[in-house]
């Protein structure tokens, strides 16, 4: 059997899955698994390009999916004009003071002619008094924007732009952190990227909780713009009315399955983009030296090429195309939720996709991610299935029958586990391994 | 004068006994992590499950314990399900150690790989733990609450200031210490701990000098299985136990570690007391510190509090930035036992 033939053979059986779901469950579910496939598939074409054509090891992926999100935020929801005026100016220009310390805060220990110790000291002076003039400059701005409605409002909202914008914007507010992390760690042994990438999402993530100016915090951005139209509007029109009574179907499902659609038809197109764009960046002559340095660096070093800065050129565009990602996720949600981002679901998981996909391999990628989150979706209604199954024979109301089956969902967190360890034992170039060149 | 003392048992009590028992929690872990990197070279991830693991066997025993009723009076009931939980955690890291990192020794496989190894493994251990405890707070601490009660330690000594000694930071302290102790008399003291550091400095000459691999390899585990149970038991204790948290204490962990030297057990210590307190001293309101120091009634504005205490995370995360900048070897620089 040709690689074609087991590659187009492999994408049919997982979109036959796809449509088992759509007749046996509903097609509203089918194609909800289906968007979110989609994203799943440009975080993993992400992470591969990082993992697969460089060998990095990213573990704050939800770091990066959050900045997309928060993008999303900061394009999309229109700007709150009393907020601004309570206190706009005076919060940014001291973002931008902060900024500023810390700049010079390393400008101070690249450039000063001292020795190294008198110059840590200034450089920390220097950050320290930033920062303290940076906390009294914002500080009074922070109180005056979330004291303005609080419970509608209470952040200084954002551009009030189409919320396609936030896509490429979440990219680029990515690829922005990804260049200060990658500065720092990278260059280094190979776990302090992994260490460091760790500790950055989880900061991410708290700023976003903690920080209500920026995007409400904890109190979630709801009704935030779409790229399609809504249901509602979609009930009232004469054509999908006439089409609901030809194809006999309720019209509040219909309306719901077309918008579902349009989602995915503008997700598939961007999916397809970043694919061509990676494979085409893949053979060329920039793929086969970071193949090359990913394989052996001594040699690629020696070879004249910068090892380091190709590796943060690598992880800035891989964080990217997360944060992307990110920004298409919140879309898709409506609704911006900091607490909901976890490490076990955003990160780990996306890292399972890669492995079980194949790194290394776009396709392989695009179908890990597929294959996984199908899996994640489904492993809850299957363990809750496998758990009453094994327990039918106890009593009713056993008390160790009731508390399995109320932590059955969990099983899902060890098959996702399990599936992993297996793929790296068993098969570990994956579903669709990298193709020798 | 008096006013110097009641400012310093301020501190003592909202800084310096909190993060001694933090500090003593994360040096436990760290040197978890650190024995693991030493031996076997790769940064375990799974290192937070592990602990909360032991944790999870502590508070199963525990209830057990306290359904038959056998008690230690005022100490937690913990203590005596810790040995349960060591053994239980130990069987899990020679289990998965078995099973699963085994062949990859063979096969010599790049440290990269390990971590993702490691990360599958967390998946399962997290998904273990959930499925057996459920995700919700478990509070299993029991006998008397306080060593020493704030009013306590006011009548003593006739301060405003109480300073209160829950009898869970004492617990930890000087569990830690004993733990510590030991494992230095170990590695430092008997035939098989110097094995382990000969085998961690140079491995080709440690296996050309008859030292077996697999034996140094398991004994790293068990030490490691034991350190974990105890940490994640102890800051269970302390702090009460939820699943999600162990993995937020990866980070500290592996900043204690990477801040002392990552191999190195004394920087490990070392690093957990510097996360500890630099997390402790960075999120503290001073206001009230300062009303005392300085002179007449005058009392400061603001909370004077440098960082927001949601932001302790951050702490750890930039200690580890200033390392990585400035010395990425770490204080003691690491990579021996």
């Amino acid at each position: 059997m040709t690689e074609r033939w087991r590659n187009s053979l492999l994408f049919a059986g997982m979109a036959a899955l796809l449509v088992a779901v759509g007749v046996f469950q509903s097609s509203n579910l089918a194609l909800a698994i289906l968007n979110l496939c989609l994203i799943s598939a440009i975080m993993t074409l992400g992470v591969n390009i990082q993992w697969g054509y460089a060998g990095l090891f990213n573990a704050g992926v939800m770091g990066f999916t959050a900045l997309g999100g928060l993008a999303a935020v900061i394009i999309s929801v229109p700007p709150v004009t009393e907020a601004w005026t309570a206190g706009g100016v005076r919060a940014v220009s001291g973002l931008c003071l902060g900024v500023l310390a810390i700049a010079l805060g390393i400008l101070t220990w690249k450039k000063l002619a001292l020795n190294k110790t008198a110059r840590g000291w200034a450089s920390a002076l220097i950050v320290v008094i930033g920062v303290v003039v940076m906390r009294w400059v914002i500080d009074p701005a922070v109180e005056a924007i979330e004291a303005v409605e609080p419970a509608k409002t209470g952040f200084l909202g954002g551009f009030g732009l189409p919320i396609m914008f936030a896509w490429m914007a979440g990219g680029a507010l990515a690829a922005l952190a990804a260049w200060a992390i990658g500065k720092i760690s990278l260059g280094l042994r190979s776990d302090y990227l992994a260490i460091a990438t760790l500790g950055i999402s989880e900061i991410i993530i708290y700023i976003l909780k903690n920080e209500d100016w920026l995007a409400r915090g904890v109190k979630n951005v709801n009704g935030l713009s779409r790229p399609v139209p809504y249901e509602i509007e979609l009930q009232s029109t004469l054509w999908v009315q006439s089409l609901a009574s030809r194809i006999d179907i309720n019209l509040i499902e219909l309306s719901s399955i077309i918008v579902k659609l349009c989602y995915a038809g503008l997700f598939v197109v961007v999916l397809a983009l970043i694919y061509w764009l990676s494979e085409r960046a893949l053979r060329s002559p920039w793929g086969r030296m970071m193949r090359a340095i990913r394989d052996n660096e001594i040699a690629a070093g020696a070879m004249g090429k910068n090892v380091t800065s190709r590796h943060l050129q690598v992880f800035i565009l891989g964080s990217a195309v997360i944060g992307i990602a990110g920004a298409m996720l919140t879309t898709l949600d409506g609704i911006f939720t900091p607490s909901t981002y976890q490490p076990l679901r955003f990160t780990f998981l996306v890292w399972v996709m890669v492995i079980v996909g194949g790194s290394g391999n776009n396709l392989g990628s695009i179908l890990g991610g597929f294959v996984i989150w199908f899996f994640w979706i489904e492993a809850e209604p299957l363990g809750l299935g496998l758990i009453s199954f094994l327990t039918s024979s106890m009593a009713e109301d056993s008390p160790i029958r009731i508390h399995l089956l109320q932590n059955a969902a969990y099983t899902r967190y060890i098959t996702m586990g399990a599936v992993l360890l297996l793929v790296l034992r068993f098969s570990p170039r994956g579903l669709i391994p990298e193709r020798n060149r | 004068m008096i006013d110097i003392l009641n400012a310093l048992a301020l501190l003592a009590n909202f800084v310096i006994v909190p993060a001694l028992a933090y500090g003593s929690q994360l040096a436990l872990g760290a040197l978890g992590v650190t024995m693991i990197y030493a031996v076997l070279r790769f940064s375990n991830f799974a290192h937070g499950e592990t602990m909360s693991f032991g944790a999870m066997i502590s508070v199963l025993a525990t209830w057990g314990l306290q359904e038959a009723g056998i008690t230690i009076g005022s100490l937690p009931t913990a203590l005596l399900a810790l040995p349960i939980s060591i053994i239980a955690t130990v069987c899990v890291c020679l289990l998965f150690d078995r099973l699963v990192y085994r062949y990859y020794r063979t096969q010599k496989a790049a440290p990269v790989t390990y971590l993702i190894i490691s990360v599958g493994v967390l998946f399962v251990l997290s998904g273990v733990i959930r499925f057996i405890i459920g995700p919700k707070d478990q509070i299993f601490a029991d006998g008397q609450r306080f060593i020493l009660k704030a009013r306590a330690f006011k009548e003593m000594t006739g301060l405003d200031q109480g300073l209160a000694i829950k009898t869970t930071q004492g617990v930890t302290v000087v569990t830690a210490v004993v733990i510590v102790a030991l494992l230095f008399w170990f590695l430092n003291r008997t035939r098989t701990g110097k094995s382990m550091r000969a085998y961690s400095d140079n491995e080709e000459l440690a296996l050309l000098s008859g030292i077996n691999p697999a034996r140094v390899v398991m004994i790293t585990w068990i030490i490691t299985g034991a350190l974990a149970a105890i940490a994640g038991t102890l800051y269970g204790l302390d702090k009460g136990y939820k699943p999600f948290t162990y993995l937020g204490l990866v980070l500290p962990i592996f900043s204690a570690a990477i801040v002392g030297g990552v191999g190195n057990p004394v920087g490990a210590i070392f690093g957990g007391f510097v996360i500890a307190f630099s997390e402790m001293l960075l999120t503290f309101a001073y206001k009230r510190v300062i009303a005392y120091l300085t002179p007449g009634d005058w009392v400061p504005d603001g909370l004077m509090q440098l960082l927001a205490t949601d932001y302790k995370l951050a702490v750890s995360f930039v200690i580890l930035v200033i390392v990585l900048l400035i010395k990425p070897t770490g204080m003691f620089s690491g990579k021996t036992l």
